[in-house]
């Protein structure tokens, strides 16, 4: 059973080697409009047991961050242009596409915003969760039988065994949900990718989803990144957060410390124009302007166009990322 | 369930509204085998000046409540009524004087909008439908439109793919306020954009409330959008209310079992802040074949007998909030 952080800022950062890595990873769209460097150097580390929050508006990388590390980016337009996704001593972006495959939903899984899509509508869920375990685990028979109702059993499906010839449309929601994480979850994997995972369910639901995720995590023990756009989910799921903003990670840091003192003034803005519902309302301070498009990023620090701290040299020059809090990351030029 | 309507005659008053879906899986001229119960029998008020909140899971009616006061759906029985006036039974010059005081704003601003017209036709085509406004008259009041909604009069010329999300959304915005309407049907204004836009549109949105005295009736499933919006709370499960009162009573003293769960479902805004409420277990029961009894009895953490054979009427507990449960 691996170590689990504690959701703290007090530990710093796990002595272990991460199990993943990211370093300056590059992924650049190539269409008409030229080249759109849509993930523009990205690194980032992920530890045992640990979960790490991808946090970021629509348009800012974070789903194509998720997806090229395993060579599922659409080609075209996207291609990795740089930069090393190192797992267990291995180097993913060299990889052909047929090595990826053993990594692919054995070691590394994932889940996506909406289950419906990632679904078979002509195909039982049987079927569909025999496959990676015929596949990558080689089981036929009875102990393919036994794996399955023991994966729907841990994602809480009632009845699995009557459950198995059932199609997709014949489950709820949140129900088609946990079978997309049994499948994702049926060859034990090392590391889950989970984007947006409770965007399309309905809260009660959602937070139902999230504890069973937690806890399942504890159990199996399991790395996460948690790509999403709310720091609700942030709040309750992530150990540590790296936030991205135009294709950049502007601040990482643990998760109490981001929400007691951000350190970029992004993090900061963001934070204030959440609403708090267990809070009476007072007015929300919003940030001004749109994130700038993937096509035309200024020079300089992305977010200067919006910032409230907005310095001449922030417009010329990328800021370099300074640790200006034990664990916490931040590049911007306020810090250096 | 009927509220007490009273000498306010202004604003809009839904009384015992149902609406019924029907269901057909046989032939086109048979007759439906069941009926979703959409919407089953609710009462409630919008008064001017004010906003008003439908919450609920996916598949309570609050869209479908939203659809039949805009006229988009007819209703099964019941009744609504603006300004003292009966809207289903309004023809003519009457229902368009309601259709110009009753506007939307939908939830994805792209699909809303016509790709082929220009800024200033998308917001003064209610001006030219609805009061035959001559060109030049409409173009100005456009301009000032756009000023009023944070957008600068030059965009008037762009087409709405030359709008970011949240320019689009204060777009609608704008359209909907065109013919000074009193009441705006918000549906899920704000959850299909970025959240560094959504304050925006949030302050936006109390801005104009403040300065036009517009009230809004208000769909949204995001709790912390709706406290920050709201002035009263009306709280949907599978079709009925389940509790309805002052937003901030309701939300630091919600009486019903499904307003704490949905309440405390709810996500922290800081880690740690997670109240220990009740995790709903289960899904939604289906609306065409609806639970006896209290329609929340197989979710609800605390039933008991009672709930699975009588349904619990709506009654006023405190001052001006009321609940439909058996434990008060």
């Amino acid at each position: 059973m691996p170590r689990m952080l504690p959701n703290t800022g007090s530990i710093l950062r796990p002595p272990a080697a991460p199990i993943l890595s990211v370093r300056d990873l590059r992924v650049s769209l190539y269409t008409r409009r030229g080249e759109g460097k849509a993930v523009d150097g990205v690194t980032f580390d992920l530890y045992r047991g640990e979960t790490l929050g991808l946090v970021g508006e629509s348009g800012c990388g974070k789903s194509l961050t998720a997806l090229s590390l395993v060579g599922l980016h659409p080609q075209p337009p996207a291609r990795i242009v740089a930069g090393e996704v190192l797992f267990d001593g291995v180097n993913l972006v060299q990889l052909t596409s047929k090595q990826l495959r053993s990594y692919r939903g054995k070691r590394i899984a994932m889940i996506l915003q909406d289950p419906m899509t990632s679904l078979n509508p002509v195909l039982t869920i049987g079927d569909q969760l025999a496959e990676p375990l015929r596949r990558h685990r080689r089981l036929r028979g009875r102990d393919l039988t036994a794996r399955m109702i023991d994966v729907l059993k841990l994602l809480r499906i009632s009845t699995p065994e009557r459950r198995l010839n059932d199609y997709p449309h014949q489950f709820s929601g949140g129900m088609r949900q946990r079978v997309v994480g049994a499948i994702a979850l049926s060859c034990e994997p090392e590391i889950l990718i989970a984007d947006e995972p409770t965007t399309s369910l309905d809260v009660t639901v959602q937070t139902a989803y999230l504890a069973l995720l937690k806890n399942i995590q504890k159990e199996v023990g399991l790395s996460i990144i948690f790509i999403t756009h709310d720091f609700g989910i942030v709040a309750k799921m992530c150990d540590r957060v790296a936030v991205m903003y135009a294709g950049r990670i502007v601040e990482t840091a643990p998760t109490a410390a981001l929400f007691d003192h951000p350190g970029h003034p992004y993090t900061e803005a963001l934070l204030n124009s959440v609403p708090d519902v267990r809070m009476a309302p007072k007015r929300l301070r919003s940030i001004e302007g749109a994130p700038p498009r993937t096509y035309d990023r200024p020079s300089g620090c992305s977010f200067a166009p919006r910032c409230p701290y907005v310095m001449p040299h922030c417009r010329d020059r990328v800021p370099p990322e300074v640790e200006i809090a034990p664990g916490q990351a931040v590049s911007c030029w306020k810090h250096t | 369930m009927r509220t007490d309507v009273g000498t306010d005659r202004r604003g809009l008053q839904v009384t015992n509204l149902v609406k019924h879906f029907p269901v057909k899986r046989g032939l086109p001229w048979s007759r439906p085998d069941t009926y979703v119960r959409a919407v089953d029998d609710i009462s409630f008020d919008v008064k001017p000046h004010e906003t008003v909140s439908l919450v609920g899971e996916s598949g309570c009616g609050k869209t479908t409540t939203a659809k039949l006061v805009l006229r988009l759906e007819d209703p099964t029985s019941g009744r609504i009524s603006f300004g003292g006036k009966d809207i289903n039974m309004s023809r003519g010059a009457d229902l368009r004087d309601y259709r110009a005081s009753v506007q939307a704003v939908f939830q994805d601003p792209g699909s809303s909008m016509n790709p082929r017209m220009r800024a200033k036709d998308i917001i003064s085509e209610p001006l030219f439908i609805n009061q035959g406004m001559p060109r030049r008259q409409r173009e100005e009041r456009a301009s000032e439109l756009l000023e009023a909604v944070g957008l600068e009069r030059s965009l008037r010329d762009d087409y709405p793919h030359e709008f970011s999300g949240g320019m689009r959304q204060r777009l609608a915005v704008a359209r909907a306020l065109s013919l000074s309407p009193s009441l705006i049907v918000l549906d899920e204004p704000v959850s299909a954009l970025d959240v560094s836009i959504r304050a925006q549109i949030m302050n936006l949105l109390k801005d104009l409330q403040e300065r036009l005295g517009v009230a809004y009736l208000l769909v949204a499933h995001d709790l912390a959008t709706v406290r920050y919006l709201s002035h009263r709370l009306i709280v949907m499960y599978l079709g009925e209310i389940v509790e309805a009162g002052p937003a901030e009573v309701v939300f630091t003293n919600p009486l019903h079992p499904y307003t704490q769960a949905l309440i405390s479902a709810a996500l922290p805004a800081r880690p740690g802040e997670e109240s220990a409420g009740v995790i709903l277990s289960g899904d939604l029961p289906s609306p065409t074949n609806p639970p006896p009894g209290c329609r929340f009895h197989t979710r609800c953490p605390v039933a008991f007998d009672r709930c699975r054979e009588e349904k619990p009427a709506l009654r006023e507990l405190t001052p001006g909030q009321k609940a439909a449960c058996h434990l008060y």
